[in-house]
């Protein structure tokens, strides 16, 4: 019952919500909203830590950005294909990464992402330091719904992403998920109970992955444009910063994880363009700083993340 | 003709190897004994490079008198030191509270501390970097080694790479401290139980390690310009290596910095759009062929 309040829950605010805040910024929260559901797949429910999400997030907004504007085709197309773009390389990427544990997991997964972010600064169709700009969609939806104005592309993006948070949803609270949670908690025990364990965690990486493509596609849509920025570490970074913050192994922690994060950066972003601030001051409120700093307070004092550390108060409320 | 050319890149490529090497050292120094992937490495690196352009270009000014700078030789004690001791406060306020948890949390713990040096930097100097004015008259120039021209600074970078990576090496693996050390990673209760100080071993390992770091930073001024985003990049090679090498052995850290060096030199002139990536191509196939590493055991 409380999973149906909480899915109408996010339809309607996010259906209300564009007459609230203005839309760009809006799109671009949901986008990071499911790409850190996808991330959280991994790390919260498999205790796998990525630290090569942005690959998938920024090669599929290539891929789309590139069906879009050079392949004239139409928004959907673009989403799929970087979908399945992304799903591809985590295929690959997971088959390599899997064969390492712990740490060991993290770094392969970054390096790894590095050779993807190569590739896209020096290809000549990812337009290099420059990025691709100009992706506007060339045909309606589906051939029907035009998604030119900034609001019709927000609600492009709330159902895509709401149709993602379904799917993980849904692999969360199926015999998939609790094989997950069980390797997590003592993966040789899982082991030993005959779970193909490898092939199940590459499951879950592709279809983190894949998930993470299309936060990667729905942005480049909504922004109408895929920069580096997108597949660079630092938003590697910033997903798992998310995901940490409101609670890994939440439902809908890495939505509130998204929506702060991006929402401190933005309003940093305003007092960093205020002229009569010091350059100390500028310099503690730039986005990397607070970033650093909300990691550190996290790691050392707020391991649960805000949704995490809400359930830990309220089941202790319920107990006395 | 053909030979003599790769045999020169190779040559200039193990400049990069000693990079490489001190830094995949020390990280593997730390992680022997604090089980923590050190993500802070990169921007300590940065950071001690920092020291020596501060030291002998700002430090004069801000304390007020020229004569107070630091120069070349200086800041190959005082950058590892400074850094050092920064590592000693990171390690006893912020990495000491998180053993007991998943050792995760200590990469991101790393992670965000990287994020704060660089950040700081970034708004303070310019990310394209400043010369270092100061390098020594008598490292400059370059000697014949008979097959080659040799820049003389490369031969000296090389040279203290090797002598510190051997040092530390033989500290390690045949000296009492290295067996205390070594006896910590195993079993640290009854290492404490022949009363060591367990908790301050552990402090110094990791100072010891982000101090090497630092070294390589200062020795980094030679040749690049000293810029905040210089360990970004940077560290993120070094892991690479770091899987390739295995991370259980201290020699497998230092063989496989340099030898990655040279590979990367030599792909510089056979196939250059790869040298920026052939160090992650090649951590894939060794993934592939032997999980554990080169020199890891499993």
């Amino acid at each position: 019952m409380m999973d149906k309040r909480l899915w109408i829950g996010l339809a309607l605010a996010g259906l209300i919500a564009p007459y609230l805040f203005y839309e760009v910024t809006l799109a671009k929260l949901v986008c990071f909203a499911l790409f850190a559901v996808a991330f959280n797949l991994l790390i919260g429910y498999a205790g796998l830590l990525s630290f090569g999400h942005a690959a998938f997030f920024g090669s599929a907004a290539y891929v789309c950005g590139y069906v879009v504007r050079d392949l004239h085709l139409g928004p959907e197309l673009g989403v799929v294909a970087g979908t399945l773009a992304a799903g591809l390389l985590g295929a690959l990427f997971g088959s390599l990464a899997i064969r390492r544990q712990g740490i060991y997991f993290a770094m392969i997964t970054l390096a790894l992402a590095q050779i993807v972010y190569f590739i896209a600064l020096k290809s000549p169709i990812t337009g290099g330091e420059d990025g691709m700009q100009g992706v506007k969609a060339a045909t309606a939806l589906f051939g029907l719904v035009s998604i030119e104005s900034n609001r019709a592309r927000y609600y492009f993006a709330l159902v895509v992403a709401l149709l993602g948070f379904a799917v993980v949803y849904r692999a969360i609270h199926s015999p998939f998920g609790a094989v997950l949670k069980a390797i997590r908690e003592n993966e040789p025990r899982a082991l030993s109970l005959g779970y193909k364990v490898e092939r199940v965690k590459l499951l879950a990486f592709v279809l983190s992955a894949a998930l993470a493509g299309t936060a990667g596609s729905l942005k480049a849509i909504v922004l109408e444009a895929a920069t580096l920025t997108d597949i660079r570490w630092t938003m590697s970074g910033e997903v798992v910063l998310m995901t940490l913050l409101g609670g890994m192994g939440t439902v809908t922690g890495p939505i509130v994880g998204a929506f702060t994060v991006a929402g401190v950066e933005s309003w940093l972003a305003n007092i960093g363009q205020a002229a009569e601030v010091s350059a100390w001051l500028r310099a503690i409120t730039s986005a990397q700083v607070v970033m650093g700093l909300i990691f550190i307070f996290c790691v050392l004092l707020f391991r649960r993340g805000i949704v995490g550390e809400l359930q830990h108060v309220m089941k202790r409320n319920l107990n006395l | 003709m053909e030979f003599k050319q790769v045999l020169q890149q190779a040559m200039l490529g193990l400049y990069n190897g000693a990079f490489y090497a001190i830094l995949s050292l020390g990280l593997a120094v730390i992680f022997g004994l604090l089980n923590i992937i050190n993500f802070a490495h990169g921007a300590l690196y940065m950071l001690g490079a920092f020291v020596a352009l501060i030291g002998l270009t700002l430090l004069g000014g801000w304390l007020g008198s020229p004569d107070l700078a630091i120069g070349y030789w200086a800041s190959l004690i005082v950058a590892p030191v400074v850094v050092g001791l920064l590592g000693v406060v990171i390690e006893r306020t912020m990495l000491r509270r998180l053993y007991q948890f998943d050792h995760l949390y200590g990469l991101l713990l790393t992670f965000g501390i990287a994020l704060v040096i660089q950040g700081l930097f970034t708004q303070f100097f310019n990310t394209s970097g400043e010369p270092y004015p100061g390098i020594p008259p008598v490292l400059q120039g370059a000697t014949d080694l008979g097959f080659m021209i040799f820049p003389k600074y490369r031969l000296w970078v090389v040279s203290v790479s090797l002598a510190v990576c051997l040092g530390t090496w033989f500290m390690i693996e045949r000296t009492q401290l290295g067996a205390y050390l070594r006896a910590g990673t195993e079993k640290p209760d009854v290492v404490r139980a022949f009363g060591i100080n367990v908790p301050l071993m552990i402090t110094l390992t990791y100072a010891f390690g982000v101090g090497l770091a630092a070294l390589a930073g200062v020795l980094a001024v030679g040749t690049v310009q000293p810029s905040p985003v210089m360990g970004a990049e940077m560290i993120i090679k070094v892991f690479a290596i770091v899987v390739i090498g295995g991370m259980g052995s201290i020699i497998g850290s230092v063989a496989t910095g340099f030898l990655l060096g040279m590979v990367e030199g030599v792909t510089k002139v056979i196939y250059p759009e790869a040298a920026d990536v052939v160090i992650f191509v090649l951590m894939a196939i060794v993934l592939l062929l032997r999980p554990a590493g080169l020199f890891g055991k499993e």
